[in-house]
């Protein structure tokens, strides 16, 4: 019997998914450059210093367009429930690989919702920190102190979102059959049925 | 301004190992005597002439300074203050005219807050200098600076300041500055000569009834390698707005101290987490087999 899919993502939501996600690295590859000295070699990808620092807030600002397109999308599927509440309870089971105690997920389950809220508020407060201190353009019309705060609080968001994409590039490694959603729009039957059993029914009307 | 300094370096931007340290400088500093300066702005044109810079003609405000603020031009200008001073006669005004530019902190505030390699500078015998071919354009030292003096060009999104003219004491010349004060009122000699000649100063200062005169030397940064001897060395906020107690912000030491290195080692530690959990948990597997 062959394996039988189901379409997760079409490629307009994909296109949009990897254009955020190619954004977000170029974006945090420039930004991590000027983070440490020991990541300033970042820099010769972009050409550089200046470049790394003249580009990195254009890169940000994208970034932040195409996961705006890609929240208005998805929002409502991540809207956080009582049964969310309860999965975040037995999460410390599932990493132990333990998961006959997780509450069946809809389209996204708890870790996933957590992820996508976390991302946005991160960019959200990247953006408004970021414009405070953009040189040449904007960083002039705000006092120092403000900027002071605001390049810790951006460098505290950034790293918040880095290690939050890093959970999720984990996960979908994890969870075999994963990444085949964002890269061909389908998962397999199987794959819906055990991780998502609730969107499975609502795609195959409960059968 | 420029990396081809005969001066040795004792720290540098975006550094985290330290510099050679065998040979040993002394230290050198500039003082500026507020109570014999006659704000002719001569240091200001010294300065331009000297540094090849020449700033925007810019306007008339009904008051002395010219220009108005520090420009990526003009590395130094005179601040003028008229304030009230309670004396047993009444109320005294007085005329207060500082010179401005960068304090030369031993404990760079600039330097702490850059992130490009070598792109600021502290030699070992205190100046700290920018090296514009390294500078970024990103204004990380301005808010580092806890004396605001750093400016970015617009035209070249570089940062300026004073460079203790670093060309000129490597060469074993003084300031620019100093070289024209017609009143002797800026000094630059070893930082232990200019505070003992501060010290003499401030002794001759109390004698004319300024009692609280004192060498300006802020130890919240570590000291500066300019310095001034101001009459009311307990309110140096008279004098334009001089801080009483400059600290690099804790903002600032907070996100450049102890944040980085632990935020770059969670980042590297949440992949070696991902790592070593595939190995030891292993993945979810999808059971193909499985029937609802």
């Amino acid at each position: 019997m062959s394996t039988r899919y189901l379409l997760r993502y079409d490629e307009s939501e994909r296109i949009n998914h990897w254009a955020t996600a190619l954004l977000f690295l170029l974006a945090a590859f420039s930004g991590l450059a000027l983070f440490h000295p020991s990541l300033f070699f970042f820099t010769d990808l972009f050409g550089g210093g200046v470049w790394a620092r003249i580009l990195h807030p254009f890169l940000g600002c994208l970034m932040f367009i195409a996961f705006l397109l890609l929240f208005l999308r998805l929002w409502r599927q991540n809207v956080w429930t009582d049964a969310d509440r309860e999965w975040m309870r037995h999460s410390g089971e599932l990493l132990r690989g333990e998961k006959s105690n997780m509450p069946p997920a809809g389209k996204y389950n708890a870790g996933q919702k957590a992820v996508f809220w976390v991302a946005a508020i991160a960019l959200v407060l990247l953006l408004a920190t970021g414009i405070t201190f953009w040189q040449p353009w904007f960083a002039d019309a705000f006092p120092i102190t403000l900027r002071r705060f605001a390049v810790l609080l951006h460098a505290f968001s950034a790293f918040v979102l880095v290690i939050t994409i890093i959970v999720h590039i984990y996960a979908a490694i994890w969870v075999k059959g994963t990444v085949r959603a964002m890269t061909r729009g389908t998962v397999s039957e199987a794959w819906a049925r055990q991780n998502h059993p609730l969107w499975y029914k609502e795609m195959t009307g409960g059968k | 301004m420029s990396s081809l300094q005969s001066l040795d370096i004792a720290n540098r931007s975006a550094m985290t190992t330290p510099p050679p340290q065998a040979r040993h400088t002394p230290e050198v500093a500039k003082l500026i005597d507020v109570s014999s300066c006659i704000g002719c702005k001569a240091c200001q044109v010294a300065c331009m002439q000297w540094n090849d810079l020449r700033d925007n003609v810019g306007v008339n405000t009904g008051t002395y300074a010219n220009p108005l603020d520090l420009t990526p031009e003009s590395w130094t200008v005179m601040r003028f203050s008229e304030v009230e001073i309670k004396a047993d006669e009444g109320t005294r005004l007085e005329w207060l005219i500082r010179k401005d530019g960068c304090m030369h902190c031993a404990e760079p505030g600039c330097l702490k807050a850059c992130p490009a390699p070598g792109a600021i500078v502290k030699y070992t015998n205190g100046i700290v200098d920018f090296i514009s071919e390294n500078c970024i354009g990103c204004g990380n030292c301005i808010t580092g600076c806890p004396f605001n003096v750093p400016r970015i060009s617009k035209k070249d999104s570089k940062a300026y300041k004073c460079s203790l003219c670093s060309d000129r004491v490597a060469v074993g010349l003084e300031p620019a500055c100093v070289k024209t004060c017609p009143t002797g009122a800026i000094r630059f000699g070893s930082k232990e000569d200019m505070l003992e000649f501060g010290a003499d100063r401030v002794a001759d200062l109390k004698e004319r009834g300024f009692a609280q005169a004192a060498v300006y030397n802020p130890q919240g940064v570590g000291g500066t390698h300019v310095m001034y001897v101001l009459q009311h060395a307990d309110q140096p906020e008279l004098y334009h707005g001089l801080p009483a107690d400059p600290k690099i912000s804790p903002l600032v030491s907070v996100w450049k101290g102890v944040a980085k290195p632990l935020a770059v080692a969670a980042m590297i530690g949440a992949v070696l987490v991902g790592f070593f959990h595939y190995i030891k948990v292993g993945p979810i597997e999808t059971k193909e087999e499985e029937t609802p």
